[in-house]
């Protein structure tokens, strides 16, 4: 038995920014080891218009406080929800779902990028991976430079870079406008990214190019999160059509049929 | 302590408390929550002869007190489950069922006759009733000489209990259910889910690649429940009452309207641990109303 339902305690809902909500929770029991990439599948109450839970990957974890943070952007009536949420307040979770990303290895450098909610499990590798800030390259991505969160705190897990596609805040255009990938990500070993499936096509095939390692992590529809709905289903090389929410939400760039 | 045992044709289950074919995987899935050896029965995905990828993605939406699924019947083909799935099941203490699937009579009657051989599947559940396949399935369910057919068929070659399992998209569903039973099936469970839309108004899109899917949830408890009372009116076989199905209450109304066991589907999906929760609330509400046993209750609506 390694999942389990359980309700947290709601620490605290705090805006980062107009879309943007940090749903920070504490478990009654002693928190599970979670990986960077793994998710949670979050209740959300007194709907009738939403029967799901929603899929949220982990974006910090405290074991000394026995709590994680969750990202919550506001993109459709199940996350609206959940930025009404009040501290105290009870939240039903399944955890730990999915598999996390491919740590590397000792003197590797890698590069991560996240574009909107996807920065979430990015920012959370970066401080997870173990590798020295030299070694560490965070790219994110967003609309403009007001969907950009507070990253301060995270430099001192890597180098920082944004991209806006207003040119609000660091260079203008896409992920891959950006001169870590204009110079066809050279020095780096691994590439991982968790964002829109455009963004994380556009990498994945400037990586394969380059024959750069490079793991994505999906965001497709689920129910269940735990393998038994099969709604989720990803095409790929190796299994077929795969469950998102078991074989992955990482998948290596190579295994699908991109 | 009160009993909770029923009778299924010759099956004897510990408790009426099942799990949905399609919402509870092959077993392991669910037992990375709880102990599975505690429900009466467990109904597996559903089978087919031969590998099938099942619907392209999207295969499901969201709605009001629901949700719209168009799997199709995605899963490995009898020779993996025979050879992979059921070694490792085997021996769980419950009740495992296959829920078997066709495009033709012959593809039916040459799966059950594979299961037939597996000791430890006292059971089959015949989907008659599968919305999501462009062959077969729901074809079989709609219309009585089509389902005589697909049951007279397995019937000739399967002596275990035969439960058939009927779509809710039909005029009348209590008429197929006597055919069903004029064949010799030795239980109906139902409902399957309903024929059903989700389109995207911004983007002008239906929700689901295959456009149409099945509806489930506790959006179709009350056509389920009625369906479940019509059917209880006309046959004398055992009826498994299913659709929407959230809790205890839920599945002592399906009882109380004829059904002798349940199965708990879609709300596994919101709640992994909910057919635990579901048995262990008939339990409770018998000991409330101090009824011995689940037959007491079973069919038993005051008029």
């Amino acid at each position: 038995m390694e999942k389990a339902v359980n309700d947290f305690v709601v620490i605290e809902n705090a805006a980062l920014n107009a879309t943007n909500f940090r749903l920070k929770l504490q478990s009654k029991t002693p928190l599970p080891g979670i990986r960077a990439g793994q998710f949670v599948n979050v209740e959300v109450k007194n709907s009738n218009e939403i029967f799901l839970r929603r899929p949220f990957s982990v974006f910090e974890v405290d074991y000394k406080a026995n709590t994680l943070s969750l990202l919550v952007k506001i993109l459709g009536r199940g996350s609206k929800k959940l930025t009404e949420v009040e501290a105290g307040e009870d939240i039903s979770l399944v955890y730990p779902l999915g598999n996390g990303f491919t740590m590397p290895q000792h003197g590797d450098k890698v590069l991560l990028v996240g574009g909107g909610s996807g920065i979430a499990p990015m920012l959370f590798l970066a401080k997870d991976c173990g590798l020295p800030p030299e070694n560490v390259h965070i790219l994110i991505g967003a609309r403009s430079k007001e969907d950009h969160i507070d990253t301060e705190g995270y430099k001192e897990y890597g180098t920082i870079g944004f991209t806006t596609e207003d040119g609000s805040l660091g260079v203008k255009g896409f992920v891959t406008h950006h001169p870590w990938f204009a110079e066809g990500l050279a020095g780096f070993d691994k590439v991982y990214t968790c964002g829109p499936d455009l963004m994380m096509k556009a990498i994945g095939k400037a990586a394969v190019e380059k024959g750069v390692f490079c793991e994505v992590s999906l965001e497709n529809l689920m129910a269940c999160g735990f393998g038994v709905c099969l709604c989720c289903i990803e095409p790929t090389k190796d299994k077929g059509n795969a469950c998102v929410c078991t074989e992955g939400p990482v998948f290596n760039i190579n295994s699908l049929k991109w | 302590m009160v009993d909770l045992r029923v009778k299924i044709g010759d099956l004897e289950l510990k408790n009426p408390v099942m799990t949905a074919s399609g919402t509870s995987g092959f077993g392991e899935e669910l037992a990375e929550f709880f102990d599975i050896s505690k429900l009466g029965g467990f109904l597996l995905k559903g089978t087919t002869l031969h590998n099938r990828d099942g619907n392209d993605y999207p295969r499901m939406a969201e709605t009001p007190s629901g949700m719209l699924n168009a799997v199709g019947l995605q899963n490995k083909g009898s020779d993996h489950f025979i050879n992979h799935t059921y070694p490792k099941i085997k021996d769980i203490d419950t009740h495992f069922i296959v829920n078997v699937n066709g495009s033709t009579i012959e593809e039916y009657v040459e799966l059950t006759e594979k299961i037939n051989a597996l000791d430890k599947i006292p059971a089959i559940e015949l989907n008659i009733s599968c919305p999501n396949v462009k062959e077969g399935g729901m074809a079989f369910g709609v219309n009585c000489p089509a389902a005589e057919a697909a049951v007279k068929a397995v019937r000739k070659v399967y002596d275990k209990t035969l439960i058939v399992k009927l779509s809710p998209n039909v005029t009348d569903i209590a008429e197929i259910a006597r055919a069903v039973e004029a064949q010799g099936a030795d239980s109906v469970s139902l409902v399957n889910t309903f024929l059903g839309m989700a389109i995207d108004a911004e983007k002008r899109i239906p929700l689901l690649s295959t456009i149409t899917g099945g509806l489930s949830g506790p959006a179709i408890k009350p056509l389920a429940l009625r369906m479940v009372w019509q059917v209880s009116q006309a046959v004398k076989i055992p009826i498994i009452g299913m659709g929407g199905i959230m809790d205890a209450t839920d599945a002592i109304e399906f009882f109380l309207a004829g059904s002798t066991a349940i199965q708990v589907g879609t709300v596994i999906f919101k709640d992994p641990l909910s057919p635990l929760k579901v048995l262990e609330g008939i339990e409770s509400y018998l000991e409330k109303h101090k009824y011995n046993s689940l037959y007491d209750i079973i069919n038993n609506l005051q008029m």
